[in-house]
C-alpha cells in the first residue's frame, strides 16, 4: 500500500496555488491589457521568464531571498512569522511565481481581443468599471479563464526542480508527489514510484482532455 | 435656448495625418442632426466626445445648462455621468447575454422593468429575447443595439453609423424604427450617416463637416443644390444613365428603389456623370395622385 499524503499534499498545493494565483493574475492581466506605460515590456517580460528559465534558477533566488540571514526573509519571520522555506507556504508562493505565466497569458490575450467598444457600451449604459469587468469581460473571456485555471493547475502538478530547492522532502510539508516518486526512485521501490505516476498520469491527463473538449466544443457553438 | 452648446477642439492623429477638429454648433431639443462627411472627418470623433468616451484637448459641452465638458472650469463628466444613448457602429452587445438581459443590465437601479418590456414590443424582439446576440441577423442585432441604448431613458441619443452593414431593405425598416423612437420618446438624436438617402429622410437639419469643420448647417436640401429649389416635391436619387436622343438628353435616375427618366438640355446634361447624386425636383406642375391598390 502506498502513502496517500503526498498525492493529496500535491492537489492541495495545486488549488491553493490556482486560486491565489487568480486573484493576483487577473489585476495584472487587467493592467496588462490596457496600459500604455513604457514599464510594460518589462513587466511582460518578468511574467514570462518562467517559461524560459530552469526551475533552480529560481528556486536559488528565492532560497536566498526568504532566508532568515537576508533582510527580507528576517522581516518575513520576525514581523509576519512566516518562515517561508522548506515549508508549506514557502511552496505555495513559489508555486504562484513559476505558473504566474500560464494564468496570466491566457487573461490578457482574452482582454486586448474584446472590442473596446463593449467596455464602452457598457460606460455609456452607466455601469463603473468593476461592474463592467465582472457581468461584462470576465464572462466572454471564460474560455481564457478556464485555460489559466487549468494550465496553472496542471503545472502546479508538474514541479519539481523548484519543489526540491526551497521545499526539500518533509513528508506532510514540502513531499509533493514529483518528490515522492524521485524519492523512490533512488531507493529503488519501482512499483511505488509507479503508482505515484500512473496517478499524476491520469489526473493530468484527464483534465487537459477536459480543457481540450469544453474549449473545442465552446468554439463550435460561437462560431457556427 | 439650445437643449446642447458644443464647442470643441482637438487634434487626432489619424493614419492620413493630423487633423484639427474643431466644431462648434448648438442642437435644439427634439431635433434629428445627420453628421455628414467624408471618412476621416472627424464625425465619429464628435460623437464620442458628446459621450464622454474620447477627451477633447478644449472646449465646452454645456447640455441644459450643465456643463459636461468644460476645459476653462476642468469639468469632464465621465460617460457614465452623462448617460446618454449610444449605438456603435458594431452594435457592441454583450454576447454573453440574451436580448433580454441586454437590455436589463442596462436597467438603472432603482427602474422597473417596465421600459425593457416596453422596448422589447415596439422594437419587435419578443420572440428573440432568450437568443443570444451572435445567433440575430444583422438587422435584429441593430434593434436590440437601439432598444438597449433607449433603456434609461436618455435624452440625448447618438447613432454612429447605424446603418451602414445592413442591405437596403433591412435599413429602410430600421429608418423607420429610429425615426418612431425619436418621435415617441422626445428625443434629440444626432446620427452619423454616408447615406444621402437616409439624411433626406430622417434629418431635420444636416451638419457637414470636412477637414473637422462644420462647412455647412442647414436642411438637408444644402448639400446638394447651391441655391434652394422650393419645388412642390422634389426627391435625390443617383444617375444611373445619361442617353442623347436628337438634341435632348435623357436621364435615368435612381430613387428609392424607381427608375425614373428625366429630360434634360445639352447644357445640363453636361453638368452630370453616371453615379452623381442629384435632386430631382417639379415646380410648375402639379403631380399626380392615385391610390394604388
Amino acid at each position: 500500500m502506498i502513502e496517500w499524503s503526498p498525492i493529496i499534499l500535491t492537489f492541495q498545493l495545486a488549488l491553493i496555488t490556482t486560486v491565489l494565483l487568480f486573484l493576483a493574475s487577473v489585476p495584472l492581466a487587467y493592467w496588462l491589457s490596457r496600459t500604455n506605460s513604457k514599464i510594460k515590456p518589462v513587466i511582460e517580460t518578468l511574467v514570462s521568464m518562467p517559461l524560459v528559465l530552469p526551475p533552480t534558477v529560481i528556486g536559488f533566488y528565492l532560497l536566498v531571498a526568504l532566508s532568515p540571514r537576508n533582510q527580507f526573509g528576517a522581516f518575513l519571520s520576525q514581523y509576519l512569522g512566516l518562515e517561508l522555506l522548506f515549508s508549506f507556504e514557502g511552496l505555495v508562493l513559489a508555486s504562484i511565481i513559476y505558473s504566474l505565466p500560464f494564468m496570466v497569458h491566457p487573461i490578457q490575450s482574452g482582454l486586448t481581443l474584446l472590442p473596446d467598444s463593449i467596455r464602452e457600451a457598457s460606460f455609456v449604459l452607466g455601469k463603473s468599471r468593476i461592474t463592467t469587468f465582472l457581468k461584462v469581460e470576465l464572462p466572454n473571456i471564460k474560455n481564457n479563464v478556464l485555460t489559466g485555471l487549468v494550465l496553472s493547475f496542471a503545472h502546479t502538478i508538474g514541479e519539481f526542480g523548484l519543489v526540491l530547492m526551497i521545499g526539500g522532502n518533509i513528508p506532510d510539508e514540502t513531499r509533493v508527489a514529483s518528490i515522492a516518486i524521485y524519492d523512490e526512485v533512488e531507493a529503488l521501490n519501482y512499483s511505488t514510484a509507479n503508482t505515484y505516476s500512473m496517478i499524476l498520469f491520469a489526473v493530468t491527463f484527464i483534465i487537459l482532455l477536459g480543457v481540450y473538449f469544453i474549449n473545442g466544443k465552446n468554439l463550435n457553438k460561437t462560431w457556427r | 435656448m439650445a437643449l446642447i452648446q458644443i464647442d470643441l477642439q482637438k487634434t487626432l492623429h489619424g493614419a492620413g495625418g493630423d487633423l484639427s477638429l474643431d466644431i462648434s454648433t448648438g442642437i435644439d431639443a427634439g431635433e434629428f442632426i445627420c453628421l455628414y462627411g467624408a471618412s476621416g472627418t472627424g464625425k465619429t470623433s464628435t460623437l464620442r466626445m458628446v459621450a464622454g468616451l474620447m477627451r477633447p484637448d478644449q472646449g465646452n459641452i454645456i447640455v441644459n445648462g450643465t456643463p459636461w465638458y468644460s476645459s476653462s472650469d476642468s469639468i469632464n463628466w465621465k460617460p457614465q455621468q452623462r448617460a446618454v444613448g449610444y449605438v456603435f457602429q458594431d452594435y457592441a452587445l454583450f454576447p454573453n447575454m440574451t436580448v433580454k438581459e441586454n437590455l436589463n443590465y442596462a436597467l438603472s437601479k432603482q427602474q422597473s422593468q417596465s421600459m425593457v418590456t416596453e422596448l422589447l414590443e415596439v422594437m419587435d424582439l419578443i420572440d428573440l429575447q432568450h437568443r443570444k446576440p451572435n445567433t440575430l441577423s444583422g438587422g435584429q442585432q441593430q434593434r436590440t443595439a437601439l432598444a438597449r441604448a433607449l433603456v434609461n431613458k436618455p435624452q440625448l441619443l447618438l447613432l454612429d453609423e447605424p446603418l451602414s452593414a445592413l442591405d437596403p431593405q433591412m435599413r429602410s425598416a430600421l429608418q423607420d424604427y429610429i425615426i418612431q423612437m425619436h418621435k415617441s420618446y422626445g428625443l434629440t438624436t444626432i446620427m452619423v450617416t454616408h447615406d444621402i438617402g437616409e439624411i433626406f429622410k430622417m434629418a431635420d437639419r444636416v451638419l457637414e463637416l470636412a477637414d473637422g469643420k462644420i462647412k455647412q448647417s442647414g436642411p438637408p436640401t444644402i448639400l446638394f443644390s447651391s441655391q434652394s429649389v422650393s419645388g412642390k416635391f422634389q426627391f435625390t436619387g443617383e444617375v444611373l444613365s445619361i442617353v442623347k436622343e436628337d438634341i435632348i438628353y435623357i436621364i435615368s435616375v435612381l430613387i428609392g428603389n424607381n427608375m425614373v427618366k428625366v429630360v434634360a438640355d445639352e447644357k445640363e446634361a453636361s453638368q452630370l456623370a453616371v453615379g452623381d447624386k442629384v435632386l430631382v425636383a417639379s415646380k410648375a406642375f402639379n403631380p399626380l395622385i392615385r391610390k394604388l391598390h
